[in-house]
């Protein structure tokens, strides 16, 4: 339809007179809006202004109580204590210095502690409530509680804070909580978080979280004009956390700790069935407790100071080359390619030698081990023997059977942190490094060095494996959430997938776990320090891995930090495993059969047999470590 | 600034601005958004309780919403007529997929999860919806014939009811009400205004009994009778009056108000934000702020006399009035005039979709008044 120019016209003019009606209206309602806006600000201002003062009806968050950490046997690993703390809302009191004096006279107050309040109220925000002081005891409560009419703005604080009663012990595995800082408050749901003040930092404490906290209650509270609570009106009720019951075993995990003594390492042990981690050390270790309050910058430093880096959990976190640990799944990998047969003998010299290398790679004792099969190679730990299985297995074939045991993949436990560790193989080097793969890596991927680095649980979770005859099982440290509200509920945490890893020929299994009881039971066996008096089962290896290139003749001159680190890998009992353990003892005065495989004894004599007793004597300085021959695995220089 | 013709000297050459003729923006509208805009990120930073990082969001929203009203301002109004019938059938698919797929979101189906954001398909009717009408009018006679209306009202009830049952009322209300404009603006008479006024009315307890939901009845109730229940749902409209008349004239000052702070406004930094602007900046600040909604709705007004073709003016009128309805809805609603029906105080609440869709009708506006042809 076209529309000729006057009727063009009539229609913009209805139009418009259709806008100014509605302008019209705009006004009209702009006007009935100022116009309750005079009434409600103006007219009756002094009404509101009065009920403005006096607010009687606040609502405040109630932040819901964390749920618990215990051990599988209902040992209370975290749990919550009230504490009291007095609290200042800047804003409502008339004069902030006389206030400090005067409570100064009440309860203790610190130069510090004044200081640190002042500080605070600095960079606080308005109407916030700033902690004055913390940790008030009951004495201190009642003295405020008697004087409270005298101070406006103050109110003592009753909350449940964050114990730890194990201290120490599992202190990596539990991990601890500390304050919200700016850098978690950017990944957390701001409103969930309201009225907390901490949030889980590490260990099942921080990969748990959601789990454990619960969720924010709220209450209506009539309040004074001083804003202090008068009486509760209506309350939803916050919903605490989920507690954990974890697979540690604390009281394993003690002996574990024991063990270790001094010595900077990790031990793992896990029930080769579930994937249970029944314990988890890592030394240096620290009190969780400190965390909860606060710590202190000098306090942080002193942690810091010691260099060997307590907070790091080693189980998960530290990186260490398998060394000689390695040799029975590489014994086990040229089995099952056919490489070598259960009587194939490698005469050992003491050397070997590669094509293109002039320098020949060397065994850790001088003068060989003679002629040499599998068995008496694990168990003596001939690297010549591994030398050349390695290099005729070839290095695809051998990383494509350690893959699927673990090794370069996280073991994806349920705690934050972990690190993957290398398995090298041609594709990894490209990747990584660049440039081509040399027969000389070959060789000594063989037997557990060069690129290669595991952790602990990684090693633990492969032996497991070894010890399962192929049924490969993911270590868990939550064995089930119990609902914080109702008790009774539980539910498992994880489930174990059902998959194998199968061989051509099954007996290669119980050949691979003979050699390996071998090197504890066995007189030449380099474990055998911890074969005396064994009334059950023990299947291990040891393992030493040399950390400078250069070898020293005498222990007592290496600096610390240069010395080797001493591993050993085992499950008891070997016919039907129930526990396995990995001990890695770092910077040691001895190798793997010295070092590292008393720790593991004496956690395996407590799980098997109950029985302290190898604990005790290790602790006592009775167990001679001189009758072992150090082994070092890294031949003179660790790179070709 | 503006140097247009006057509205109705038609045959008289349109002189534009250089901002005007090259960036197609309108320079008091500008102002006048952009001063609402900084003036809500300040208010939000007091009601976040001095937050910079909640803040700094609506500071990258509104960014956005500035990009998205420099897009729409470049699309020339033909063009847009052209698209009409296609945004508003792209419009309906949307709510339709909306009650087949729709994630729930706050407890009602209002999304579409587009994997890297959601999107409310709701928003978009907001624009398609009086695009489509105008569309529908523009050609035909002023004011329309009764078989057009009728037409013109199933296009509204339809995305309407869909929007409703989300249920989102407070949208469904604005969508509404941007259609009934259209058909205001073209001339509707007044007799029909006044039937379907008192249709409405009659309607009004269908509604009540087979329509509402629970909680929805439940802000009709408070809104009639707040004091009845303090600590349920009068408890937002009770502080929020609190807040607003304890401001006075001139207010506690910004960051000051203590009902804000000490968190008794609820919704303060969305739908109730206003309480804050009442409290820290008192009758003064809540005037300045409303005149300066009000010069935006007057530009929008004049920008609406001064097109071209039917379309324009139906278009703009309808988008300015639409605005205007946003703002005293809120206002409303929040100072206890109008019950609870949850609309953000444009430009100011923290939020971003109706952001973005406001800011884009601006744009919209703004093309309509700067690709006016010089001679006609």
């Amino acid at each position: 339809m076209s529309l000729s120019i006057r009727d063009q016209q009539q229609d913009a003019s209805r139009i418009r007179r259709r806008i100014v009606a509605a302008g019209v209206l705009c006004i009209v309602g702009v006007a009935g809006l100022m116009t309750q806006m005079v009434r409600l600000q103006v007219v009756d201002h002094h009404h509101y202004a009065t009920l403005s003062q006096e607010n009687r009806i606040k609502v405040n968050p109630i932040p819901p109580s964390r749920g618990q950490i215990l051990d599988r046997n209902g040992n209370i690993l975290a749990e919550n204590r009230p504490s009291y703390q007095l609290v200042a809302t800047p804003e409502r009191i008339p004069d902030i210095e006389t206030m400090l004096d005067e409570v100064g006279e009440i309860i203790e107050l610190t130069d510090a502690q004044r200081d640190g309040f002042l500080n605070r109220l600095n960079n606080s925000r308005h109407f916030e409530a700033l902690p004055l002081r913390t940790r008030l005891d009951e004495e201190e409560v009642a003295q405020l509680a008697v004087h409270r009419h005298r101070f406006p703005g103050l109110e003592v604080d009753a909350r449940l804070v964050r114990h730890y009663p194990q201290g120490q012990t599992g202190s990596h595995a539990v991990g601890y909580v500390g304050r919200i800082t700016a850098q978690d408050l950017r990944r957390i749901d701001r409103s969930a978080y309201r009225g907390t003040n901490h949030i889980g930092k590490s260990g099942v404490e921080h990969a748990y979280e959601q789990v454990l906290h619960g969720e924010v209650g709220v209450e209506r509270v009539e309040t004074n004009a001083a804003g202090r609570v008068l009486r509760t009106l209506d309350r939803h009720p916050p919903r605490s956390g989920d507690d954990l019951i974890l697979t540690l075993d604390i009281d394993l995990q003690e002996a574990a700790e024991r063990a270790l003594g001094d010595h900077r390492g990790a031990v793992v042990a896990l029930d080769p069935d579930s994937g249970d981690i029944l314990a988890m050390a890592s030394q240096p270790d620290y009190d969780p407790n400190m965390f909860v309050g606060g710590m202190s910058r000098e306090r942080f430093q002193e942690l810091e100071d010691t260099g060997w880096q307590p907070l790091i959990n080693r189980p998960i976190r530290g990186l260490y080359p398998p060394a000689s640990t390695i040799k029975p799944f590489v014994g086990l990998a040229a089995l099952e390619h056919d490489v070598i047969r259960p009587d194939t003998e490698v005469h050992c010299d003491g050397t070997y030698h590669v094509e293109g290398r002039d320098e020949p790679f060397r065994c850790w004792r001088d003068w060989g081990h003679g002629e040499t099969d599998f068995v008496q190679g694990v168990a003596e730990s001939c690297n010549v023997f591994f030398y050349d299985t390695a290099f005729r297995l070839g290095i695809d074939r051998m990383s494509e059977f350690l893959e699927p045991f673990g090794f370069g993949t996280p073991t994806r436990v349920d705690t934050s942190g972990e690190r993957s560790g290398i398995l090298p193989n041609r594709d990894w080097k490209r990747r990584a490094l660049g440039g081509g793969w040399y027969h000389g890596e070959t060789v000594l991927t063989g037997i557990g060095l060069g690129y290669f680095s595991t952790t602990p649980l990684q090693l633990a979770r492969a032996t497991a494996i070894l010890a399962n005859q192929g049924r490969i099982v993911e270590p868990r440290l939550v064995q089930a959430i119990r609902d914080g509200e109702a008790e009774h509920t539980t539910r498992t945490a994880a489930s174990t997938p059902q998959e194998r890893i199968e061989l051509n020929d099954p007996a290669h299994w119980e050949l691979t776990t003979e050699a390996m009881r071998a090197a504890v039971e066995h007189p030449r066996g380099t474990a055998r320090l911890i074969g005396d008096d064994l009334d059950y089962s023990l299947a291990g290896k040891t393992g030493t891995a040399q950390v400078t290139e250069s070898r020293e003749d005498d222990d007592e001159k290496v600096p610390e930090h240069l010395r080797s680190h001493a591993l050993f890998i085992g499950f008891a009992p070997a016919e039907d495993p129930e526990i396995v353990v990995v001990v890695v003892v770092e910077n040691a005065e001895g190798g793997g059969g010295a070092a590292a495989a008393p720790v593991a004894r004496a956690v395996t004599d407590v799980w098997v047999r109950d029985d302290p007793s190898f604990l005790e004597d290790l602790e006592a300085g009775r167990i001679d470590e001189s009758e072992v021959e150090d082994e070092e695995d890294a031949p003179m220089e660790l790179m070709p | 600034m503006n140097t247009s013709a006057l509205p109705g000297s038609r045959g008289v050459g349109v002189r534009l601005s250089f901002l005007q003729s090259r960036l197609h923006l309108d320079g008091l509208l500008l102002t006048a958004l952009f001063a609402v805009a900084a003036f809500g990120v300040a208010v939000l930073y007091s009601a976040f309780g001095e937050d910079w990082d909640q803040t700094r969001n609506q500071v990258i929203r509104v960014s956005f919403g500035f990009l998205a009203l420099f897009a729409c301002a470049q699309i020339p109004p033909r063009t847009l007529r052209r698209w009409a019938p296609w945004v508003f059938g792209v419009g309906m698919a949307l709510l339709a997929a909306v009650m087949v797929t729709g994630v729930i979101g706050q407890g009602a189906q209002r999304w579409i999860d587009l994997g890297f954001m959601r999107f409310q398909p709701a928003e978009l009717m907001k624009l398609a919806l009086p695009l489509m009408l105008a569309w529908l009018l523009a050609d035909h006679d002023i004011p329309p014939r009764p078989r057009r209306v009728m037409l013109a009202l199933v296009l509204i009830a339809v995305p309407v009811a869909l929007i409703a049952i989300q249920p989102d009322l407070g949208t469904a209300l604005l969508v509404a009400a941007s259609g009934f404009f259209i058909l205001f603006l073209a001339g509707l008479g007044w007799r029909w205004i006044l039937g379907g006024t008192a249709l409405a009315g009659a309607a009004a307890p269908l509604l009540w009994f087979f329509v509402m939901h629970d909680y929805q009845r439940a802000r009709v109730l408070t809104f009639l009778n707040p004091e009845n229940d303090p600590l349920g749902a009068g408890y937002h409209i009770i502080q929020s009056k609190i807040a607003i008349g304890s401001g006075g004239l001139f207010g506690k000052g910004w960051l000051n108000g203590s009902q804000a702070h000490l968190e008794f406004i609820p919704e303060r930094h969305t739908d109730f934000v206003l309480a804050v602007v009442a409290e820290e900046f008192g009758l003064m600040g809540v005037a300045q702020l409303l005149a300066v909604y009000l010069i935006i709705v007057g530009r929008g007004l004049y920008i609406a006399a001064c097109a071209q073709d039917n379309f324009s003016r139906l278009l703009a009128g309808s988008i300015s009035l639409t605005f205007f309805i946003y703002v005293l809805v809120n206002a409303g609603m929040v100072s206890g005039l109008l019950p609870v029906v949850g609309l953000p105080l444009p430009l100011v609440s923290y939020g971003g979709s109706s952001l973005v869709t406001i800011m884009a009708a601006f744009g919209i506006l703004m093309a309509i008044h700067t690709h006016r042809r010089l001679w006609s």
